[in-house]
């Protein structure tokens, strides 16, 4: 009955073709595009908002003020507390910028979100992870950061062996493997969910058979719901990735009390 | 066996790995779900009933709950890569 329910294959939705430099590595295509519009925007919204600041934010000094307390208030002193006040730019640069890339899912005519490919998720994962094991060692020091990093207070001598490897392991592979995957998968998911709801509507809106497509108003309403959903997505993915790097950057510079 | 006989279909190998690959594909990510599925469910549950026995601690409790729904997801997420590596490549 719905013979022409034809689902792309996954390739036609995640890549795209080359628009500059084809063949290099550094060929140009949709997803550079977005992360070019996302730094802009970013850097454009912040830009405008500290050159004409006044004591009374309006307009685009309200929105960059609001993310600047968000970050500061939710995610640092949540997690560093604060001596890690220091930390505001790269956070916020991370949290904008994921952000703003993630948001360009649900834009008309764009409708892809930057994170749906590995390449910001894994780069950033590294940034993360680098980052935070040179913070530990700057505060304890090398043979100091690999004891308070594998080694936690108060295990019994039996046990020790085998809860330093757990540690090495999920300290310096799991960590920023999950924090790469959770971004791009739950980008990726969502890509997937919005695109199967758009192709059901379409087969059925366009079905030869004309009971079938009043039914057309089930997965379109689902489609604009899960819109609304991929915003929240959108937003909690951004905070997530921002939050553990918190996390991470903490517990590599802390001391036990 | 009169109707494998008669059947003149040929079974092609090659279509029937791809169509075992989907069907693990859909039973390995069914199975990473279930985990998860129960994980979230203790965290958000643990932290509504924190936040109704202490609403002025709703903030730092949310906070905490969205690090444990993170962490404990990632595995379903896993799960979900593994299902797009055996489904689609």
């Amino acid at each position: 009955m719905i013979g022409s329910l034809v689902f792309p294959p996954i390739g036609h939705l995640v890549q795209w073709k080359g628009i500059l430099f084809k063949g290099t590595p550094f060929e140009v295509n949709k997803t550079v595009l977005i992360m070019w519009a996302s730094v802009a925007i970013v850097f454009g919204v912040f830009r405008t908002a500290s050159r004409r600041a006044s004591l009374v934010p309006t307009g685009v000094q309200n929105l960059a003020e609001a993310t600047v307390d968000f970050v500061q208030n939710g995610i640092i002193l949540q997690t560093i507390g604060e001596e890690g006040l220091h930390f505001t730019p790269f956070l916020l640069a991370l949290f904008s910028f994921i952000l703003v890339g993630n948001i360009f899912e649900i834009i008309p005519l764009v409708q892809f979100p930057a994170n749906a490919r590995m390449a910001f998720p894994m780069f950033g994962a590294l940034m993360v992870w680098a980052i935070y094991n040179y913070l530990g060692v700057k505060e304890h020091g090398f043979i100091g950061y690999l004891k308070h990093a594998t080694v936690p207070p108060g295990v019994p001598k039996a046990m020790l062996p085998l809860v330093v490897l757990i540690e090495v392991v999920s300290k310096f592979l799991l960590q920023p493997f999950s924090l790469a995957v959770r971004l791009f998968a739950n980008e990726l998911a969502g890509h997937l969910l919005l695109v199967t709801f758009a192709v059901l509507s379409t087969t059925l809106l366009t079905a030869h058979t004309a009971f079938l497509k009043p039914i057309t108003v089930l997965p379109a309403v689902m489609l604009i719901a899960l819109t609304g959903f991929e915003l929240l997505v959108a937003v909690l993915q951004a905070f997530i990735f921002t939050i553990l790097t918190g996390v991470y950057i903490a517990a590599a510079t802390s001391h036990e009390h | 066996m009169s109707l494998l006989a008669a059947s003149n279909v040929t079974i092609n190998a090659q279509e029937i790995l791809k169509g075992l690959g989907a069907v693990g594909a859909g039973i390995g990510y069914g199975a990473a779900a279930v985990g998860p599925g129960i994980g979230i469910g203790i965290v958000v549950g643990n932290a509504i009933t924190a936040m109704a026995r202490q609403p002025e601690a709703a903030g730092m409790v949310r906070t905490t709950m969205f690090l444990g729904i993170a962490f404990t997801e990632a595995l379903a997420l896993i799960g979900f890569v593994v299902f797009i590596l055996l489904k689609f490549t």
